[in-house]
């Protein structure tokens, strides 16, 4: 087919145009492309740069360790050991069921964690180690360590875990540690980056809790490189973080541990705070229970033992447990009255074992009554009608107002858990809180530390060594921060007449050292050592009217929630008062014969810095210390374990 | 005008072609197939396997294929456009209906030495079948309507079998490089006018009825338009890639990060780095100068085939030749374009460079074809 050369010089003349046209059509388009390049990889080029970076740098945080937690002589209460974990890299270990199955025969593992890591597996990506088991003996780690060709993915990592090396004696006051949940998360605004990192641990309760501020630390962080997966790469750099501080404590490690064990099974708290500086030497609640257990994660059975235990393990009475207490109050009430000038040189009253207030009788706890008593007898015999007078005399207000001189119905800021403010009521309170009128019958509950008023134990010491010394002692609990010692607890004078001070020092010497003194069989018959305290036995429940129609029933023959509260406080040596101390026996009965020995005791312990020589107790009373020294010292083998630390 | 029409006797035979090769058009394939080597042994993490190797051989395969089919005389090869074309479509047809059974993917089928993708083969027997139709249709016939209507049929068949694949890219070029190819021939400007005017219509009115009663497209279809708008409002989920993609490209700056020191490549950030997004890894690793100095390369590949079209005077050649440079292009523009965010990302790879069998070979036949129109052609 030939076709005409001119109509083939139109055609190529037509292709010609074309194709220049596409191409400059192209040829534009390269260029839009160059300019899109130019845009983002030189205008905006470090905007990416930035962002390529983020992309790739992950910041990882280091947890800092814990700081140390000593006692006054440097012995150690609360340490990071290295702990051994088993865990498993599912990538590496191919087929996890069966490493499990292998592992589960060399080792014995918990059902209940290798659930919690199965879980955590699903969730992961599976180049993260999973933890399987915790708390490992080394015994274990060394068959897991033998056994490693068989286990692929499977090694034994060391880190640091809270001991408690002296067990239950520090449960109350340290508390413990546990790993951190999302209700603690909840409950911290703007939570630290740290306690996002799975199962940190942090203080849950007790001084644990209270200053995790200083002991948790500073986190480090290192910088890694990822990829598109998580995964790291490598490390980049890191900076340290800074470790907790140390914290040493007022307490003393062995008086505590002693406490703790002359206490026993009972239901009861002691406080023992040096008069001098307001140092808490000991501070006991007991029972107690191992705070070496929440750690790990403590099992539900274990749980609901500590829960369901009638005398409330869990439960900080020295700090939390707020009691009326009783006749230990008389002191406050007499103190007003002697502060207001309202006992005479030589003034008695009368005691009929009875007083009537406004149409109701209040009753002396000795029915016969005391007859003619003054402020030392009243106190050594521990007469109610005595106070039930001198409160009506002084009014309400200003009795309330000296329990709060001496440290009653106010908070004591100790770093433990749930610190109670107890109460020390007056007419303005009652009307607050009530609704009600102050009554006059009020009054005469509260002279003798009933009715409204309550305090605790540890509010008792500080009462006592304020009487002690006339200064507005503090309690102190730490000692020292990271070295840098803490305030004194000493406290200024308090301002009060200090003939009244002796008169009330007197009469509480003449309660531990009076043939007629209430405490007189808890009483101590070395000069140098000599014990001046004050017995309280206080009612929880009503003597109705039926009742004392019946006779008044023992204490013995009620069920033990009913039974009287046994109180002693005291401080010693009575001539030059070096420490202050409170005990209480929770239904124990009364003070003189359930709380007095347990105090003297615990006193000549702090006062002797050991057990104390046997001549020191009535001669009739030493069989039967002896063996309780001997049975004391069995029940303490932790005392000598663990040496001392650092201070 | 036909090579029926010319003396051939000037036309040089035997082993002496191969001086007559367009030899500058050969060194710019093997600089542009050297660059693809260089990145995938980048993003394989400084090692051979397992990209860049394979790669390596199946150039050398393609070079002598290349040369091979330049040798036989561009007329064979016009002689052969329609049984090509109906090749082709015979294998988009064999996968469309064995393609799930044989090879558990549609696009493939399996050779025993490498998969080929019909969809590749067509892109380039479609231009050739084109160029021979033009070739012999009387010039004064290509705007009559029942003459366009056999290309636009030519064109629309085997690109309804690849998007049924589903493989919108490849039929995004196969579709382009056919009307491409049709406007070079002549066909009259009228018809493109009104194709481009008919398809913005069709966009607005898209766009325009969305939220209302006759909404033309799902819910989903328009979130993915919105992504490929603004990839920043889902960036971890369908923006990923185009975000991640950008990224590497802006932290290359002028000169890049160095050989092998590309993080976002490095660290799997990116997606598809040895297919499809190999050009960031060059943006991020070579910067501003190597993303550059490759669309220089490419773009003068194109001018070679432009300027060798040209000065033939086979109607034939010159239309192959600027169909293939054509469909080069488009390869080269839609990828950049994908990964520099201009453009959906619909699965194009860049040509030479990104790893893949098919799409090499098949170039560098069409690479061979451009080769035999330069020695073939009439003096």
């Amino acid at each position: 087919m030939r076709r005409n050369p001119r109509e083939l010089e139109k055609t190529h003349t037509v292709l010609t145009r074309r194709a220049m046209l596409l191409g400059g059509v192209q040829l534009a388009f390269v260029g839009a492309l160059g300019l899109r390049m130019r845009q983002l990889q030189l205008e905006e080029a470090d905007q990416f740069r930035l962002l390529a970076e983020e992309n790739r740098i992950n910041v990882r945080l280091i947890p800092p360790a814990r700081g140390e937690i000593f006692d006054r002589e440097g012995r150690v209460i609360a340490h990071n050991t290295p702990s051994y974990r088993i865990v498993i890299v599912p990538e590496d270990a191919g087929d996890v069921d069966k490493v499990i199955t292998r592992l589960g025969q060399l080792i014995e593992l918990d059902p209940e964690q290798l659930n919690r890591a199965m879980t955590e597996m699903d969730r992961s990506p599976p180049f993260l180690p999973v933890t399987v088991a915790e708390q490992v003996s080394w015994k274990d780690v060394s068959t897991v360590a033998v056994n490693a060709p068989a286990l692929p993915g499977v090694s034994p990592e060391v880190g640091l875990t809270r001991k408690y090396p002296r067990g239950s004696d520090f449960a109350h006051a340290v508390g413990y540690v546990g790993p951190v949940s999302d209700y603690d998360l909840s409950k911290i605004e703007n939570p630290d980056q740290l306690l996002r990192i799975p199962r940190f641990q942090i203080g849950k309760v007790g001084l644990e809790a209270k200053h995790e501020d200083l002991l948790r630390g500073k986190a480090g962080t290192k910088r890694v490189e990822v990829n598109a997966a998580g995964r790291v790469m490598r490390e980049l750099d890191r900076r340290e973080g800074e470790a907790g501080a140390d914290l040493q404590l007022t307490l003393d490690a062995e008086l505590q541990g002693y406490v703790q064990a002359r206490l026993g099974e009972e239901s009861a708290s002691a406080v023992v705070i040096d008069t001098e500086n307001g140092d808490v030497l000991a501070i006991a609640s007991s029972p107690s229970y191992d705070p070496n257990k929440f750690v790990r994660g403590i099992s539900v059975n274990d749980y609901n033992d500590l829960l369901n235990n009638k005398y409330r393990p869990l439960a900080s009475k020295s700090v939390q447990g707020i009691y009326p207490p009783g006749s230990t109050f008389k002191m406050i009430t007499a103190m007003a009255a002697l502060e207001e000038g309202l006992i005479g040189p030589d003034e008695t009253v009368y005691c009929p074992g009875h007083l009537d207030v406004s149409g109701r009788r209040f009753h002396c706890w000795k029915r016969a009554g005391h007859g003619w008593v003054d402020l030392q007898n009243s106190l050594k015999q521990s007469c109610d009608v005595y106070y039930y007078d001198l409160a009506l005399k002084v009014g309400q207000d200003k009795i309330s107002a000296m329990a709060k001189r001496f440290g009653l119905g106010v908070r004591h800021d100790l770093p433990m858990s749930a610190v109670a403010s107890g109460l020390a009521p007056d007419r303005a309170w009652k009307r607050r809180v009530h609704g009600q009128d102050w009554l006059v019958g009020d009054t005469v509950n509260a002279s003798i530390g009933q009715g409204f008023m309550l305090a605790s134990p540890l509010q008792l010491a500080v009462m006592t060594a304020r009487l002690a010394t006339g200064r507005s002692v503090e309690p102190r609990l730490v000692k020292s921060v990271n070295g840098v010692e803490q305030p004194s607890g000493a406290g200024r004078d308090m301002g009060l007449n200090e003939n009244n001070l002796r008169k009330m020092r007197r009469a509480m010497y003449a309660v531990s050292n009076d043939r007629r003194g209430t405490a007189y069989g808890s009483r101590v018959i070395e000069d140098a050592v000599r014990i001046a305290g004050k017995t309280g036995t206080s009612q929880v429940r009503n003597i109705t009217a039926e009742e004392r129609a019946r006779g008044v029933i023992r204490n013995e023959d009620l069920p033990w929630e009913r039974r009287d509260h046994a109180l002693f406080v005291n401080y010693a040596p009575a001539d030059n008062p070096r420490i202050a101390v409170s005990v209480i026996v929770e239904h124990g009965g009364g003070g003189s014969s359930a709380a007095a020995p347990i105090a003297r005791d615990i006193t000549l312990q702090a006062l002797y810095g050991g057990p104390p020589p046997l001549e020191v107790y009535p001669p009739k009373d030493r069989p039967r210390i002896e063996a309780q020294q001997e049975r004391l010292r069995n029940v303490l083998p932790l005392a000598d374990t663990e040496g001392s630390g650092r201070a | 005008m036909s090579y029926l029409e010319y003396t051939v006797k000037s036309v040089p035979s035997g082993p002496r072609k191969i001086l007559y090769l367009n030899w500058p058009l050969v060194l710019l394939l093997i600089a542009v197939a050297c660059v693809g080597f260089l990145m995938l042994y980048s993003v394989a993490g400084g090692s051979f396997t397992p990209w860049a190797e394979p790669q390596m051989k199946r150039f050398a395969m393609g070079l002598v294929l290349m040369l091979v089919v330049a040798m036989v005389p561009i007329w064979f090869w016009r002689n052969m456009a329609v049984v090509a074309y109906c090749v082709s479509i015979a294998l988009l047809l064999a996968v469309e209906f064995f393609g799930v059974v044989g090879m558990g993917a549609q696009r493939w089928i399996d050779l025993g030495f490498m998969r080929l993708q019909p969809s590749e083969l067509m892109k380039i027997t479609l231009v050739m079948l084109l160029a021979a139709y033009y070739d012999w249709l009387p010039a004064k016939r290509n705007s009559r309507p029942f003459w366009v209507l056999i290309p636009v049929v030519v064109i629309l068949f085997p690109t309804f079998l690849v998007l049924r694949q589903p493989d919108l890219g490849t039929s995004i070029l196969l579709l382009s490089a056919g009307g491409g190819l049709m406007f070079l021939a002549g066909v009259h400007w009228a018809y493109f006018a009104a194709v481009i005017a008919s398809v913005i219509g069709l966009i607005t009115a898209v766009f325009q009825s969305r939220g209302t009663e006759w909404q033309l497209l799902q819910d989903y279809q328009y979130r993915r338009i919105d992504t490929f708008l603004d990839p920043a409002s889902d960036p971890l989920g369908a923006g990923y890639h185009i975000t991640q993609s950008k990224i590497a490209l802006g932290s290359g700056g002028w000169t890049g990060r160095g050989f092998m020191q590309g993080t976002q490549s490095r660290l799997n950030f990116l997606p598809e780095k040895h297919t499809d997004f190999i050009f960031t890894t060059l943006a991020e690793e070579f910067g501003f100068i190597g993303a550059f100095s490759l669309l220089g390369l490419y773009t003068l590949i194109i001018v070679f085939c432009v300027v060798t079209a040209l000065a033939t005077k086979d109607r034939f050649s010159s239309l192959l030749t600027l169909g293939i440079a054509l469909n080069f292009f488009l390869f080269f523009a839609v990828n950049m374009s994908m990964v520099m965010g201009l453009a959906p990302v619909v699965g194009v790879p860049l040509p030479m460079v990104s790893f893949g069998g098919s799409a090499m070979l098949v170039l560098m036949v069409a690479f061979g074809l451009v080769q035999s129109a330069h020695i073939h052609r009439p003096r």
